[in-house]
């Protein structure tokens, strides 16, 4: 029976890992490849690593980044933040990344998921997408939370899926960083509208969390940074907490 | 020597990485004369079929890699890489593959989504020496690998129903995970392929 999968995202700046809340307010958290490779000995499925900074500059870091942690960890990781063009694409999963998470570019330029996937395989496009609810629906944020936009999250996801994308990574902005819980509505949503696998992120707090997630939201794969870093939730403890409760978990 | 069958499809640099930290030495190349130097060959493959085979024909490595399994010599293909050893696929219409071992590759049924992406149980079916026992392994693929012959099936998974995740056929193996990315379990399977 196929699995469900837990995720740590690492959000990489200037080489180190850092995670935000509510998208600012940054505090710095560690080594990315000492911290992948802790992850895989505990049991963390795939990994994240999005680099939050996006620029030129900070690109060729995270080249250098993946390159080491291909070296080190076997199990897959997806790499996002500032992916623009096939190219930057193609340079990342040369270093070793298995998959990329496009975001704010797919907005700007749709045709990249449609060009990507037809040139890479659809199994290796990631979309992100940032949500936040407006009182009646879901409206896309772009450019790492900091930009709404006029556009219905669902219509967009449907689109995606249609042009290429692989996988869905869903971030609730309103449940981000508050360790709440997951946005079940959206989530649920989401997952009943697509046919390609959700990854739920947002607002984990509590070993229940990932139980709702999968239970309510119907998420195929849950991402968290946080808990994971603190240590507040070990992977393996959360292994065990969805196992006791019949969610199969590798 | 492993041998693993570059044609620009598939993600060589992991396979690299994984034969390295086991310490087996390993090269990668697109020409049958550096190839047919190597002990074991490796057919690696990510996306979709008919443009691999294509790719596969025009560097005259189809022909290479049937008379390598000809020869009875050992090869391991990856995930598409398995699915190319099978005689055809029905993925974008009806495309022939390498016919080294007889079946069809169909479409994915069954399951919640289309894409069976993630950690899934291998199970073995038969006695073999790559394939020890059940684990876990990483899945990502939309078609499955289903052979005229039940007995080249030496490992299955459940999604939805279940699918030939291991092939064997004397010295050829595929593999419908990628062992490259499947932690211990994975890099078990590869020492075991480049020892026995």
């Amino acid at each position: 029976m196929l699995t469900k999968r837990i995720i740590p995202c690492l959000d990489v700046k200037d080489g180190e890992v850092v995670k935000g809340v509510n998208f600012i307010n940054l505090t710095s958290e560690g080594d990315p490849v000492e911290l992948a490779s802790k992850y895989s000995d505990e049991g963390a499925d795939e990994l994240v690593f999005l680099d939050i900074t996006a620029t030129l500059e900070s690109r060729k870091n995270v080249v250098e980044l993946v390159n080491k942690v291909a070296k080190s960890v076997f199990i897959p990781f997806t790499v996002g933040g500032g992916i623009r063009s096939l190219d930057d694409i193609s340079e990342l999963l040369d270093a070793g990344a298995d998959k990329v998470s496009i975001n704010s570019a797919a907005l700007k330029n749709p045709d990249l998921l449609n060009e990507a996937s037809k040139k890479f395989g659809a199994q290796c496009i990631v979309l992100a997408v940032d949500v936040k609810f407006n009182g009646r629906s879901w409206n896309v944020h772009s450019h790492g939370g900091s930009i709404p936009l006029n556009i219905d999250a669902i219509q967009w996801i449907r689109e995606a899926e249609d042009r290429g994308a692989g996988e869905i990574l869903l971030t609730s902005m309103d449940a981000d960083g508050t360790q709440s819980g997951i946005d079940l509505d959206i989530t649920q949503t989401v997952s009943q509208q697509v046919s390609i696998p959700v990854i739920a992120s947002g607002g984990i707090g509590k070993l229940e969390h990932f139980k709702d997630a999968f239970e309510i939201g119907r998420a195929d794969a849950v991402l968290a940074a946080s808990v994971f870093h603190r240590d507040i939730l070990p992977i393996s403890k959360v292994k065990k907490f969805l196992k006791l409760n019949g969610i199969p978990v590798r | 020597m492993i041998g693993i069958i570059d044609y620009g499809i598939g993600n060589i640099g992991s396979l690299t990485n994984a034969f390295r930290s086991l310490d087996i030495p390993c090269i990668f190349s697109g020409d049958p004369k550096k190839l047919s130097e190597c002990d074991r060959l490796i057919l690696p493959g990510v996306g979709a079929f008919q443009p691999a085979m294509d790719v596969l024909t025009a560097l005259q490595l189809d022909r290479f890699i049937q008379n390598w399994a000809l020869d009875g010599k050992p090869l391991m293909g990856i995930c598409l890489g398995m699915q190319l050893l099978l005689s055809e696929s029905e993925e974008n219409g009806l495309t022939s593959g390498l016919n080294i071992i007889p079946g069809k590759v169909i479409p994915i049924k069954g399951g919640d989504r289309k894409i069976h992406i993630g950690w899934n149980q291998v199970e073995p079916v038969r006695d073999n020496s790559i394939i020890l026992c059940k684990g876990h392994a990483y899945f990502v693929h939309s078609f499955v690998c289903k052979p005229l012959n039940k007995i080249h099936i030496v490992a299955q998974t459940e999604y939805g129903e279940s699918f030939a995740s291991v092939l064997q056929k004397g010295n050829i193996i595929g593999v419908q995970f990628h062992p490259e990315k499947s932690q211990d379990y994975g890099m078990g399977i590869l020492r075991r392929f480049s020892i026995e």
